[in-house]
């Protein structure tokens, strides 16, 4: 599995409330919420992203709310993948329990610039940029949820085994 | 090597002897929460998955909260797909409006999550149950459903950090003001994946609402959970009201901790998060040059009986300043109802304040109190982020409700006098 693209940079906190305001949250459409991605902190994100375009951000991406409308948003926009030096908590269980390709990789995410073309190679974890030519290598998940991801998503994973 | 509060709960309902920090383990759960936002991702994942029934029909609860009384069309089908799903599977802790309240000050009442619990909740506060001694993380919609369906989630054991707490707070200040203090000294991942546990002399002196507001916004230092030991005034809070019996968890003395944080309760003094992260905080009395437009008094955070109190003593008798709405929300119908037979609202009403039926509404710009461009809020929520309360050029400040209903008084952030 791999993903190529350009980037979106982002800084450090970018919060579950910037990705998918609460104002927007009366309805669990996935296409109709994701209309509003990013909207509170790039107002063209939506106009501007393509298949397979890659999010670059800071420390702590997905902060604050539980709603996993946020990866939600940022897969069904077809964002190939999300790296970031770090992400907050629920927001990294949810990526992986609906199937958002995420990766923690601290050089990679201060060094790439936005409007970069970038690809990502999830089995090896290869971040290669290919604007500069320059490569990183994210840390892999462990195999339990390399197991979850592999499968689907937690729910097919935890039907299959039932 | 010996094991935090919060591991010792996670082994035991893993099954297990011992687990330590970064193991992956299966936990069996004793409570599913679940709100009116996250519910309805959670059934239709739940249905799309195929599963038909729920694990315990007694241990999932769903709570309208967020958009209710219905905000608008959409809100009333999201109430509507939770409703029907609770009724299908026969939810006992289903909570529509009449019987509902802010989720987070609503369970804990009702004595539906007690002390030894391992609890998920869809929703980020779903932490604020560490004050009864319990471990409870929030979660999305997808580990609400896979908990309903098998009544366990997956968890990698948390490292810890130590809070150690001596001395008394000053009559001024709440648990608001310790954990504003506390996010504002290690940043809002200063917790990341980990336990934040507070122990010492000093948390035995602080109240159970205090102890709620405290694990409530751990979370807001990016925390797994955070967790009280269980003492006297958890042992009488849950007296008569918890529905299961408690089961009470201790530290191992030689448990590991990645850092002891020291806190004196004396120190602390009337603190406020500036936009726009809660890390941001300022001692409020530095800030009396920030003029504001709107107070609100309530969340999940201090919408509890004793914030209501607090708002009562500053704002009894006295006027609300020309040009300021002041939103008071008691969380739960039994406070609300408290509120009306103890004369609060009657004395919020008479000056100049609204007071509305529980609701997190306004928190997190849901409704009932949506800020316009340029506006700025005083609440004692717990969240300050950019368009958090509506317009994107708007600006919340956090803090306790003494400190909001003081500034409700002259219009400016004003650091509270005594008003226990």
């Amino acid at each position: 599995m791999n993903t190529q693209g350009k980037v979106f940079k982002y800084p450090d906190n970018v919060d579950t409330d910037v990705i998918i305001p609460a104002r927007y949250l009366n309805t669990p459409n996935a296409e109709e919420l994701a209309l509003h991605c990013m909207e509170d902190i790039d107002k063209d994100f939506v106009k501007k992203v393509s298949a397979g375009d890659v999010m670059v951000a800071g420390w702590n991406f997905g902060c604050g709310s539980s709603r996993e409308h946020a990866p939600l948003v940022i897969k069904t926009c077809k964002t190939g993948c999300v790296i970031a030096k770090s992400f907050a908590r629920i927001f990294y269980r949810n990526a992986i329990n609906i199937g958002l390709p995420i990766l923690e990789c601290e050089e990679a995410a201060e060094e790439i610039n936005a409007g970069d073309e970038v690809k990502v190679d999830f089995d090896t974890g290869v971040i290669t940029d290919i604007t500069t030519g320059k490569t990183y290598k994210a840390q892999p998940f462990p195999p339990f949820i390399q197991n979850i991801i592999k499968k689907g998503g937690l729910l097919k994973s935890l039907k299959e085994e039932a | 090597m010996g094991m935090t509060l919060t591991q010792k709960i996670l082994a035991n309902h893993a099954g297990l002897e011992n687990v330590t920090a970064g193991q992956l383990i299966s936990a069996k759960l004793d409570i599913v929460l679940g709100n009116d936002i996250t519910t309805p991702v959670a059934v239709n994942e739940f249905k799309k998955a195929g599963f038909d029934k729920v694990f315990d029909k007694d241990r999932i609860a769903i709570v309208l909260d967020h958009f209710v009384p219905n905000k608008d069309i959409k809100a009333a089908q999201q109430s509507k797909t939770c409703r029907e799903f609770a009724c299908g599977h026969c939810v006992s802790h289903f909570y529509d409006v009449g019987k509902m309240g802010i989720e987070h000050a609503l369970l804990p009442e009702q004595g539906v999550v007690t002390a030894g619990d391992c609890i998920i909740g869809a929703d980020s506060h779903t932490c604020t149950y560490g004050a009864l001694g319990a471990f409870s993380t929030g979660v999305g919609s997808t580990d609400m459903a896979a908990g309903m369906a098998t009544g366990k989630a997956w968890f990698k054991v948390p490292s810890a950090i130590k809070f150690n707490l001596t001395g008394r707070l000053p009559e001024n200040c709440s648990g608001k003001d310790v954990i504003l203090t506390i996010i504002g000294m290690i940043g809002v991942d200063g917790a990341l994946y980990k336990s934040m546990e507070f122990v010492g002399d000093g948390a035995h002196t602080l109240s159970m609402d205090d102890r709620l507001c405290i694990c409530n916004m751990a979370i807001e230092a990016g925390a797994k959970n955070g967790i009280f030991a269980v003492d006297d005034v958890t042992l009488n809070y849950l007296e008569g009201r918890s529905e299961r019996k408690p089961v009470i968890f201790e530290a191992d003395d030689d448990a590991e901790y990645e850092k002891v944080i020291d806190i004196d309760l004396s120190k602390i003094v009337p603190t406020v998060a500036c936009p726009h992260l809660p890390e941001n905080t300022k001692p409020a009395k530095e800030l009396s040059d920030i003029k504001i437009d709107q107070v609100v008094i309530g969340s999940c955070t201090n919408g509890r009986m004793e914030d209501m109190e607090t708002a009562f003593a500053v704002l009894n008798g006295n006027k609300v300043a020309e040009g300021v709405r002041c939103i008071i929300i008691p969380a739960t119908m039994q406070i609300y109802r408290e509120c009306i037979e103890r004369g609060y609202v009657t004395a919020f009403i008479d000056a100049g304040a609204v007071v509305s039926t529980p609701t997190c509404g306004p928190c997190l710009g849901g409704y009932m109190g949506i800020l316009a461009a340029g506006e700025r809020c005083i609440a004692t929520t717990n969240r300050n982020f950019v368009g958090r309360m509506g317009h994107v050029d708007s600006e919340v400040y956090l803090a306790s409700p003494a400190t909001a209903a003081a500034s409700a008084l002259t219009g400016f952030i004003t650091s509270p006098k005594e008003v226990k």
